[in-house]
C-alpha cells in the first residue's frame, strides 16, 4: 500500500467546439478545439486534503469530472491506488468506484427532487449490492445522524430541506458506498456563509473519523486555507505551482498566485493595499503561446512569449515560472 | 376530535393526494370540475354500454329495417316503436349506438395515445440522453413527419396496413390498425418534449451522482430522468387524447376507420350527414353533441392540468 492514493499524470482535455458540419464547409471554418486542461500532474497522498484553486475557466470542474469518470480524458493516465483508472473496462472499474465518490456543487441539482432522501442516500447502497432489505435502511440512519440529520428524515423530500441540508444529504450519499476518496467540487460555494462553515467543519471531522482524502475543488482562498494540507493552482488549464498550504499563503512563489492572494479581502484590518486581479483570463480557444499567464505578469519576458515553463522545485514548492526558475523573483 | 393530530405527522397517500397543490387547483376550478365530470359520465356511460343501452347494435338479427328513420320520442310510423334519440337509416337505436360508438371512440383515443407516448418517451429520451447522431437521426425522422398533417399519415398508415393484411381478418384488425395509426402519426410530439426536458435533466448533478457510481444508463433514463420529465408529457397526452378521438371520428367519417358494423361515433356523423338535408336530423345531432362534449371535456381538462403543473403560472 503505498502512500500515494491518486495520480494524475499528463491529464489533458480537449472540447470539440467547432461549428456543425455545414456550416464549417460553407463558411470555410477549421474544427476548433478548447484544451480545458493541458499535461496536469499532481499526487494526493492517502489522508490528506489536495486543493485545486483557480478563476472560473482554469479547468478546476473538467480535473475533477475526469478523476471520478463523467468526462474522459483526451491524454494522460490517472492512477488510484496503484491501478489505472480504465473507464470503459466494466469489471475492474466497479470494484474501483465504490472507493471514490463526488460531492457536487449545487445541492438543489445534486438530489433528484422525486426520490426519497432515503433512496437517494441508498442508491450506492443498492447499485454496488453492500447490504439488502432491512440493513439498507438501518445504514441510511446510522449515515443521517453521521450527518447530523435524523434517522426519520428518511422519508422525506428534498424539497423539505434547506440548501445546507440538502448538501448534508449529498454528503450522507457519498459516504454510503464507504469511499477512502471524495472529489469535493465547490462543495460550499452555494451555500449562505455561516451554513458553509458548518458543512466544511463537517468534512472534516469525517475525514478524521473514516481516514478519508479529499480533492477540493473551489475558487473560494479562505475555504481551501481552511481545509487543505496542499495546494494545486490552476491557470487555464495548467498547474502554475503546488505547495504545501502554509507555504502557499505565506511565501507564494508563481506570479498568478500572488496576484490571486493579494487579492482576498483583508479582514484583519492590518492597512494592507488590496491589489486586484488584473485582466481577465484569455479565451482558452486560443491561448496566448508560451506561458499562458504572460500577458498579464508583471514579470514577463521574452522567453516567457514563445516557450512553456515546466514546474520546478523552488523552497518547496513547485512553480510553473520562468522568472522563478532563473531567481529573479 | 378527541385525538390531536400532529401537525408533520405521515399521513396516508389518499390524504396527501387530496391535501396536493393539483387537487387543490381542481377544487377551486369550475371549469376543471365541469369539464371534469362530462368526461366522468360520457367515459362511465360507454364503459357500461352493454348494461345501460337499451338495445345492442351490434346484432344485426335485432334490427328491424322498418323501425328506420324513427324521429326522437315519437312512435314509429310502421312498428309504433318509440327510442329516445330516435334511429338511423338501418333502424340502429341512436341512444345505443352512441354509448357503444362512444366506447370505440374513447378506447381507440386511449390506446392510441398510450401507443404514441410510449413510441414518442422512447424516441426522446434516447435522443436527448444520447445526442449525436442518433438524436439528429431521430429528430430529422420527425421533422419530416411533422411537414405533413398528421391525418394523412394516418390515412397513409391505414392504407399501406390494408394492403398487407389478408381480407379476412380486415375487419377484426381494422380498430388495431386505427390505434397504430393514429399513434404513429402522433409520437413525435412527445419526443420533443421528451427530448428537450432530457437534455436539460441529463446535465443536472443528481444524474452525474448516478453516473459517477456507475449506474447504467438504462436505470438513469427510466429511474431518474423519466419522473422528471413525466409532467409535460402528462399534459400533452390529455390534449393528445381529444386530438385522437377527433382523429378517429375523422378517419371513420372519411370512412376508413372501423367497420360499419361497429359504428364509432365518426361512423354515425358520416351516416347522419347523408341525411342531414332531407330532414332527419337527429341521426347528426346526437352522435356529434356527444364527440363534441367529449372533446371539449378532455381538451378544458388537458389546459387546466397545464396550468396547474407549471410551477410558473402559479
Amino acid at each position: 500500500m503505498s502512500d500515494v492514493l491518486l495520480k494524475v499524470e499528463g491529464l489533458t482535455r480537449y472540447f470539440d467546439v467547432s461549428k456543425p458540419w455545414l456550416n464549417r464547409v460553407i463558411e470555410r471554418e477549421d474544427r476548433q478545439f478548447l484544451t480545458a486542461t493541458a499535461d496536469v500532474n499532481f499526487e494526493i497522498r492517502r489522508g490528506e486534503t489536495f486543493a485545486l484553486v483557480g478563476e472560473s475557466g482554469s479547468g478546476k470542474s473538467t480535473i475533477a469530472k475526469m478523476i471520478v469518470g463523467l468526462l474522459e480524458p483526451s491524454a494522460g493516465r490517472i492512477t488510484f491506488d496503484d491501478q489505472e483508472m480504465n473507464f470503459a473496462s466494466g469489471a475492474a472499474m466497479r470494484t474501483l468506484r465504490r472507493r471514490f465518490q463526488m460531492i457536487f456543487q449545487d445541492p438543489y441539482a445534486s438530489l433528484n427532487p422525486r426520490w426519497h432522501v432515503g433512496d437517494i442516500i441508498a442508491e450506492p447502497i443498492r447499485t454496488f449490492g453492500l447490504a439488502s432489505g432491512n440493513a439498507i435502511s438501518r445504514e441510511v440512519g446510522r449515515l443521517l445522524d453521521t450527518v447530523g440529520l435524523s434517522a426519520s428524515d428518511a422519508g422525506k423530500f428534498p424539497h423539505e430541506f434547506s440548501g445546507g441540508q440538502r448538501q448534508r444529504i449529498a454528503i450522507a450519499r457519498a459516504l454510503s458506498s464507504r469511499p477512502e476518496f471524495i472529489v469535493c467540487d465547490e462543495p460550499t460555494s452555494a451555500l449562505d456563509v455561516s451554513v458553509q462553515a458548518q458543512i466544511l467543519n463537517l468534512m472534516r471531522d469525517l475525514q478524521d473519523e473514516f481516514g478519508l482524502t479529499y480533492l477540493l475543488i473551489s475558487h473560494d482562498l479562505s475555504v481551501v486555507r481552511h481545509m487543505s494540507n496542499r495546494i494545486g493552482v490552476l491557470y487555464l488549464g495548467r498547474l502554475v505551482e503546488v505547495a504545501d498550504g502554509k507555504t502557499l499563503f505565506t511565501h507564494p512563489r508563481h506570479p498568478y498566485s500572488r496576484m490571486l492572494l493579494d487579492a482576498v479581502p483583508d479582514l484583519t484590518l492590518s492597512g494592507r493595499r488590496r491589489r486586484q486581479v488584473e485582466g481577465e483570463i484569455p479565451n482558452p480557444i486560443n491561448p496566448p503561446p508560451g506561458c499562458a499567464f504572460h500577458p498579464r505578469c508583471p514579470h514577463a519576458f521574452d522567453r516567457c512569449r514563445q516557450e512553456i515553463p515546466q514546474p520546478v522545485d523552488a523552497d518547496g514548492s513547485l512553480a510553473a515560472c520562468f522568472a522563478v526558475e532563473e531567481g529573479r523573483i | 376530535m378527541s385525538e390531536k393530530t400532529e401537525p408533520n405527522a405521515p399521513r396516508g397517500w389518499l390524504y396527501r393526494a387530496w391535501d396536493s397543490d393539483v387537487s387543490y387547483s381542481f377544487r377551486t376550478s369550475p371549469v376543471a370540475i365541469s369539464a371534469g365530470l362530462v368526461a366522468v359520465i360520457i367515459i362511465l356511460m360507454a364503459i357500461f354500454a352493454p348494461w345501460l343501452a337499451p338495445y345492442d347494435p351490434y346484432d344485426p338479427s335485432s334490427l328491424d329495417l322498418m323501425d328506420g328513420f324513427t324521429p326522437p320520442m315519437e312512435p314509429n310510423a310502421f312498428t309504433g316503436n318509440v327510442y329516445w334519440l330516435g334511429t338511423d337509416n338501418q333502424g340502429r337505436d341512436i341512444f345505443s349506438t352512441i354509448l357503444y360508438g362512444a366506447r370505440i371512440s374513447l378506447f381507440v383515443g386511449f390506446a392510441a395515445v398510450v401507443f404514441a407516448m410510449v413510441l414518442g418517451i422512447a424516441a426522446g429520451l434516447a435522443a436527448g440522453y444520447r445526442g449525436g447522431w442518433l438524436d439528429s437521426l431521430l429528430m430529422r425522422v420527425a421533422d419530416v413527419q411533422l411537414s405533413f398533417p398528421s391525418i394523412l399519415i394516418a390515412l397513409l398508415i391505414f392504407g399501406v396496413a390494408r394492403g398487407f393484411i389478408p381480407p379476412a381478418y380486415r375487419e377484426t384488425m381494422a380498430i388495431w390498425v386505427l390505434i397504430v395509426a393514429i399513434g404513429l402519426s402522433d409520437w413525435v410530439q412527445y419526443a420533443r418534449v421528451v427530448r428537450g426536458a432530457t437534455m436539460v435533466e441529463k446535465n443536472k448533478e443528481y444524474v452525474q451522482a448516478a453516473r459517477v457510481i456507475g449506474a447504467h444508463p438504462f436505470k438513469i433514463l427510466v429511474r431518474h430522468i423519466l419522473p422528471n420529465v413525466m409532467g409535460p408529457v402528462l399534459v400533452i397526452a390529455t390534449i393528445g387524447l381529444a386530438l385522437a378521438i377527433i382523429a378517429e371520428a375523422t378517419l371513420s367519417f372519411l370512412g376508413v376507420g372501423v367497420p360499419p358494423t361497429q359504428p364509432s361515433l365518426g361512423t354515425l356523423i358520416r351516416i347522419g350527414q347523408q341525411y342531414l338535408f332531407s330532414g332527419e336530423w337527429w341521426i347528426l345531432l346526437f352522435p356529434a353533441v356527444t364527440l363534441l362534449a367529449l372533446a371539449l371535456a378532455v381538451n378544458l381538462l388537458g389546459d387546466w392540468l397545464r396550468d396547474a403543473l407549471n410551477p410558473r403560472l402559479r
